[in-house]
This record gives C-alpha cells, sequence and structure tokens, in this order.
C-alpha cells in the first residue's frame, strides 16, 4: 500500500474516530451548559402530521434497535459470545436481522424524507442541518443495506470480525486498530466513516435529543410538580 | 392539612363586550414572534360555536384532561406513563396548526407601490410560514365572530350536549355570548403530569403553571394533555409555550395585562387558600356533576382562625392571608355563589373562573310571563339556555347556574328599585338569599368593579422561602436577578443571534412583510 493510502486510511480509521466521539461529548456537554433552550426534539408534527404516523415510527423503532445491535454486535468480543454461538451464525443474525431492521428503517425514513422534501411547510422550516442530518442517515442507511451483499459474498464472518476488532480497539484505545479493516471492501469503510461524521455532527443537530430519552418519567412519583419559591431552580 | 395560596382569576361574563383588548394586549406582550404567530394565550370565543383550536372542547376527539379509572384513581386521558411515550415519535392526539389555523400577512406593500392600474390593487393573503399566497382562507382568529359561518357548524359546540338545538339556529331563537379563554393554572394540571421531560411545574407560592422553557425537550405531550388546548407549540423554537399569567407582574402586584387592559373592567384577581392534600379527592369525584362542589370544597375560608394558623405554618406570608380575607375571587366563587369553573368535567380543577352572562327575556311581552311576583324575571327566560350555561360551567348541573342567575338578576332589580324608585325592597333580596350588607358589596365590586376592588394581588416573598422567617441570602441573591427569560438562564434563549446550536429559520413573521 502506497504511504498516502496509508496514511489517510490511518487518520480515518486510527485518529478520527476520537475526533468525532470528542466532538460529541464535548459539544454536547457544551451545548447542554450553555444553549440548553436549543436542546429539543424539534418535532414537526404540528405543521403536517401526515406521514408521521407510519413514517416517524417505522424510522425511530428501526434506527433505536439499529443503534443498539450495532452496539452490542460490534463490541462484543469473540470469546463471549462464541459461548452461544459460532462466528458464521452471528453473521448470519447480523445479515438477516440487520436487513428486517434495515428495511423497516428504509420505510421509514424514505416517507420522512419524501415528506421533508415536498411538504412546502416542513421545507420553509428546515433548518440546514435537518436536512443534512436526514440525508446523512439515509446514505448511511443505504450504505449499510448495500453491505449485506458484500458480507453475502463470504459467510465465514471475518469481515465482522474485523470489524469488531477494529471497534473494540478503538473503545479501549488499543493502537493498530485501523490496521484491522484496511483490506475491508469500500462500503464497510464508508459506512464507517460516515457513521464516525455522524457522531462529529451529533451535537450540532437535532439529535441531542436522544440523551434527553424520559427515562425519568416512568420512575416520577405522582403526576404533579410543585417548584418551591425560593433560590435557583 | 397542606394549605397553599394560588392567585386566581374571575371572569364576569355578564359585562365582556367581546372587544378583544384582552386578546390584543397579550398577544403584542407575549407572542408576537415567530413560530407563535398562530398562538393566543388569551383568546376570546364567541359561544356557540366550535372555539379555537376547532372543537377543543370535545375531548372524545382531543383526549385532554383526566378520567376517573374504575378504582376511583386518575389517569391522564391521553393515557398513563407508558402509553404517554410510545406517543413520543408521532403524537395521535396533536392538533395540526389548520386546527387552530395557518399564520398570515397581508401584502401591505402593494398597496402602496403598485403601479396604475384599472382596478384597485389588492393585498393578498400568504402564509406566514411557507411565505406562499393563500387562495381563500378557510380558517383565521375568531372565525367565528359575533356568530360568523353557518349554524349547522357552529352547532358542532360541545355545550350544546344533550339539548335540542336546532331551534336555537333559527333567527329569533339564537343567543350569543362572549368567552375570553386563557390557561387555566389549574389544582390538578394534566399538562404538567403528562410532559415527559418534568418541564411544567405549578409554583407553590402563587399557583401558576409555567413551562421551564430550558427543559422543555418539544415532546408535545402537554398540548394533548391539556382540554383547554391552552399550550402552544413553537413551531420556530420546538419548544410548548403557554400563558405566565404574566408572573413578573403578578410578582410585583400587578394584575395580568389582560386584566389591566380589560376595558370592560370584568376580569377579577385575588387570593385563594385551598388544602392541597384533598386535591386528588376534589378531582375524582364519581359523578362529574359533583365536581363544581368537590373543588369548593377545598377552598378554605380565609377567615376561619384554624386555616390562618395553619397557613402560617405552611409559610404563606401574612400579607397574603390578610389579601386572602379581601378576594374577590373568593367572595364570587364561595361567599356569592355566582362564579364557576370552566368544564369542571375535565378534573383538572381550574382557576380561571366565570360569572354566567345575564342575556335578555325572551318573547316575554307575547306571553305575558313577566310577572310582579317577581320584579325579578324567570331565568328560564333569559335567551341563553341555561342548560347551555351549565354544560360549560357545572358539567351540566342547572341548579348552581340558575342559582347565580337569579341572584344577579336580584341584584339589578333591587339597584333599580333602589335608585330609580328610592325603594328598598328587601324582599328580593331574601328571596335569593341575600342580605342588604352583601348586596351593597356585590354591587360594589361586581357593578362598579373600582380597580382595588378587582385586584387583590399580594406581591411575592421569596425571601420567606429559607428556614428563617426572612432570609437575608435568598433576598440578596433574587435581587437583580433576571425577571424573565427564555432559557439559557439569564441569557436570554429566544434571542436572534447566530450560534453554532442551530438558529432559527423564520425572523420576525410579523412584521407585515411576506416572507420571501
Amino acid at each position: 500500500m502506497p504511504e498516502t493510502t496509508s496514511f489517510l486510511h490511518h487518520l480515518a480509521f486510527g485518529i478520527y474516530p476520537y475526533i468525532a466521539v470528542l466532538v460529541m461529548v464535548l459539544g454536547s456537554i457544551l451545548r447542554y451548559d450553555r444553549d440548553q433552550y436549543s436542546w429539543k426534539a424539534n418535532s414537526s408534527q404540528l405543521l403536517r402530521s401526515k406521514g408521521m404516523r407510519l413514517g416517524s415510527n417505522l424510522f425511530h423503532i428501526g434506527i433505536i434497535l439499529l443503534f443498539f445491535t450495532h452496539l452490542v454486535g460490534l463490541l462484543m468480543p469473540e470469546s463471549v459470545y462464541h459461548l452461544f454461538m459460532t462466528t458464521e451464525a452471528k453473521q448470519m443474525m447480523a445479515m438477516i436481522g440487520g436487513g428486517i431492521l434495515g428495511g423497516i428503517c428504509f420505510i421509514g425514513l424514505t416517507i420522512l424524507i419524501v415528506r421533508r422534501m415536498t411538504d412546502k411547510r416542513i421545507r420553509a422550516t428546515s433548518k440546514t442541518s435537518d436536512l443534512l442530518l436526514l440525508w446523512m442517515l439515509y446514505i448511511q442507511l443505504i450504505l449499510g443495506l448495500i453491505s449485506i451483499y458484500y458480507s453475502a459474498q463470504h459467510l465465514d464472518g471475518s469481515s465482522m470480525v474485523a470489524l469488531g476488532n477494529w471497534a473494540q480497539h478503538i473503545v479501549t484505545f488499543r493502537s493498530g486498530a485501523a490496521d484491522f479493516i484496511i483490506h475491508e471492501p469500500w462500503v464497510f469503510k464508508a459506512h464507517l466513516l460516515l457513521g464516525l461524521t455522524i457522531f462529529l455532527v451529533f451535537p450540532f443537530t437535532r439529535l441531542v435529543h436522544m440523551l434527553s430519552v424520559p427515562v425519568k418519567y416512568i420512575f416520577r412519583t405522582g403526576y404533579q410538580i410543585v417548584r418551591k419559591r425560593g433560590r435557583g431552580y | 392539612m397542606k394549605i397553599r395560596a394560588q392567585i386566581g382569576m374571575v371572569l364576569n361574563l355578564d359585562k365582556c363586550i367581546g372587544c378583544h383588548t384582552c386578546s390584543v394586549t397579550c398577544k403584542n406582550v407575549w407572542t408576537s414572534r415567530a413560530g407563535v404567530e398562530y398562538a393566543w394565550f388569551n383568546n376570546v370565543e364567541s359561544k356557540p360555536g366550535v372555539g379555537y383550536p376547532r372543537d377543543w372542547e370535545n375531548q372524545n376527539k382531543w383526549n385532554g384532561g383526566w378520567m376517573r379509572l374504575g378504582n376511583g384513581k386518575l389517569k391522564p386521558k391521553i393515557g398513563g406513563k407508558f402509553r404517554v411515550l410510545a406517543k413520543l415519535f408521532a403524537n395521535p392526539d396533536l392538533p395540526e396548526i389548520d386546527d387552530y389555523y395557518e399564520p398570515f400577512t397581508f401584502e401591505y406593500d402593494r398597496l402602496q407601490k403598485s403601479p396604475e392600474v384599472k382596478t384597485p390593487p389588492t393585498a393578498r393573503p400568504h402564509s406566514a410560514i411557507t411565505g406562499d399566497v393563500m387562495d381563500k382562507l378557510e380558517w383565521g382568529p375568531n372565525w367565528e365572530e359575533i356568530l360568523g359561518g353557518e349554524f349547522s357548524k357552529r352547532s358542532k359546540d360541545y355545550n350544546f350536549g344533550q339539548m335540542e338545538k336546532e331551534i336555537y339556529g333559527e333567527f329569533e331563537n339564537t343567543f350569543m355570548m362572549y368567552l375570553p379563554r386563557l390557561c387555566e393554572h389549574c389544582l390538578n394540571p394534566t399538562c404538567a403530569a403528562a410532559c415527559p421531560s418534568g418541564a411544567i411545574y405549578k409554583r407553590e407560592e402563587d399557583g401558576i403553571v409555567l413551562i421551564d422553557q430550558d427543559k422543555c425537550r418539544g415532546w408535545r405531550m402537554c398540548v394533548s394533555g391539556c382540554p383547554y388546548k391552552k399550550i402552544y407549540f413553537n413551531w420556530d423554537s420546538g419548544k410548548s409555550e403557554k400563558c405566565t399569567f404574566c408572573y413578573p407582574r403578578i410578582e410585583a402586584g400587578d394584575p395580568t395585562v389582560c386584566s389591566e387592559t380589560c376595558v370592560g373592567r370584568i376580569r377579577y384577581l385575588g387570593v385563594m387558600l385551598y388544602d392541597a392534600d384533598r386535591i386528588s379527592e376534589a378531582a375524582s369525584a364519581e359523578d362529574v356533576e359533583d365536581l363544581y362542589q368537590s373543588q369548593c370544597d377545598i377552598f378554605l375560608d380565609p377567615h376561619d382562625p384554624e386555616v390562618i394558623a395553619q397557613a402560617k405554618k405552611d409559610g404563606v406570608p401574612d400579607s397574603w392571608l390578610a389579601a386572602a380575607k379581601n378576594s374577590p375571587v373568593y367572595k364570587m366563587a364561595m361567599d356569592w355563589k355566582v362564579a364557576f369553573p370552566l368544564h369542571p368535567e375535565y378534573r383538572t380543577l381550574p382557576m380561571v373562573w366565570y360569572i354566567p352572562p345575564l342575556s335578555p327575556i325572551q318573547s316575554v311581552m307575547e306571553d305575558g310571563r313577566l310577572e310582579k311576583s317577581g320584579v325579578i324575571p324567570d331565568v328560564q327566560d333569559l335567551r341563553i339556555p341555561v342548560k347551555y350555561l351549565a354544560n360549560m360551567l357545572t358539567a351540566g348541573k342547572e341548579e348552581p347556574v340558575v342559582h347565580a342567575l337569579e341572584r344577579m338578576l336580584a341584584m339589578r332589580a333591587f339597584m333599580r328599585e333602589k335608585t330609580v324608585e328610592g325603594v328598598t325592597d328587601l324582599a328580593i333580596l331574601e328571596r335569593v338569599g341575600l342580605n342588604e350588607k352583601t348586596l351593597d358589596d356585590m354591587y360594589r365590586i361586581m357593578a362598579l368593579a373600582n380597580y382595588e376592588d378587582r385586584y387583590v394581588i399580594p406581591s411575592n416573598h421569596r425571601e420567606y422561602a429559607g428556614e428563617t422567617p426572612f432570609d437575608n441570602d435568598i433576598a440578596f441573591e433574587q435581587r437583580s436577578s433576571c425577571g424573565f427569560t427564555f432559557g439559557n438562564d439569564c441569557g436570554g434563549g429566544g434571542e436572534t443571534r447566530k450560534n453554532l446550536f442551530g438558529n432559527s429559520t423564520h425572523k420576525n413573521t410579523m412584521s407585515g412583510k411576506v416572507r420571501s
């Protein structure tokens, strides 16, 4: 491999992950602290509810499950999942499961994209970040779906193991992470790179609302909230 | 017993002239911004009509307010906590902006800049959201003003429930009244219960219900939870907003903007003491017709020494207890029984109450029913059907409304005899259970309605919130702090400065300029 390609590869998959995550974490903290008024889900349902019921529900259910399955799939070490399944079985599960969830998410996201691009009210109230984010997610989703085709070329799970090793080395700060995926097909690399970029833009988009999942609501005792007068709330 | 105080409001519908000064002054102060141009924290509806947003009173459609379960417990009608969370992605109970109206402005520029043309130039309406021409306006603020539109549409009014409404569509039998509406600052607010973020809270010291603009995440469940549809989703900021009861003014002892500017002098503000421990008991009365009474039952007599002692123990300042004794709201709601909550059947225990309007007497001349047994006419002869008012104010129970209307008619008759004929006819008063002293009080407060009688508002006492009776730390900490802000602490939040974390797509949508 020529030296510049190798350098770019290490920059993209060895160093960029840390930059992206750092920006995500610091940016989110900064936004929460300095500009909480902007921290919101930014729903546009008030302006047009058509398409929301199907589109938004399918998209959200799909993407939430995809997020967690990616998390588990990438970060669970081989030694752990070998206790109950083989690498081949895991890849098969990832392909089928990912395909189904990706399909659900794809239908939802397509509805939402059509709505955002064609509905004049929604278009007029879209921020640049809303459009950018939606297309990034759409491309990312399509890349993910295309990668199923590449995975199907070899059912031994080697790509999956390579990607897992990369992710596990990144999160455990071990060197040489990028080397694991140097020979993987373009689609995986593109998927990773775009994924990392979504982390990078996270704090500057409406994505921050996912950090505000109202879990506490379930545990809130009683329905009423009364604030005492007096010093700072 | 846990005593809390709240500034309540009463609106005397008998004197409302429907001038919309309250709505306009409120709008100028609070909602003349992008994202809330469609929102009226205060609006005045002509009734009968479907109102704003359309058909808001019909909770079979919107699922606002509370429902009583078989075991006597209450649950928000939109669902329990898990059901609420399941609606986060797409909320089936959320009105669309067209249910309010699509905000618009006119091409005013054209009127001035048009070249010479054969026909006068017109100023067409443009959407404030998209900037597009709106060929035909189908709905807008106050679309039903003074019975605008066909009766067949207006008669969808929820308050016609269990009534033969067709006859009121006839010209001879038609009737109307104004209903100014704002946030009810309920004792049992469903909006707060439905808010997944916990951003909506009731202030302990004065009962004002507010949305913390920093904590609001725009899950928009409050919009559905509120049966009065008095929480508005700001489509530009992505956060919900509501009537603030002009709390910066109330804290200083001033009336709200809508009250201050009311030319008909119909609004009253005063302290109400209530037992916070009995809120759920009052809100969960089995029969909806009992809800008016059950809410009255948790209001406490400010003259009762036991109540005063307990209130002091619970941290109600002396100035508030003194104000409670002079509260016009307490007098109207509790002493004279002439004011009623709006739609108690929603079980939110609203704190903005209404005095039902009198109306002209129907066809009295023809059938000669106005006998002198009564200088007082029969309430059933009034043009506005009692059942209609009862559906609005007492969940359908007619007796309390009849009683109030009789007292108001008696007051008129008595004062007329007194000032025109010079006769003090106490028999008129006895029939409705009033004495002359009470009537003088009623007349002074309801008819003359001087400023100081309408607004008995003690100023806020933040410094009493600490451990000691007067906490210097709190007092000095509060001094010079920002009074009102949209969020970001004192940073503004509503500011238009560009920043990294997302900027508004719409600047001033209420400038009278068409969006290009």
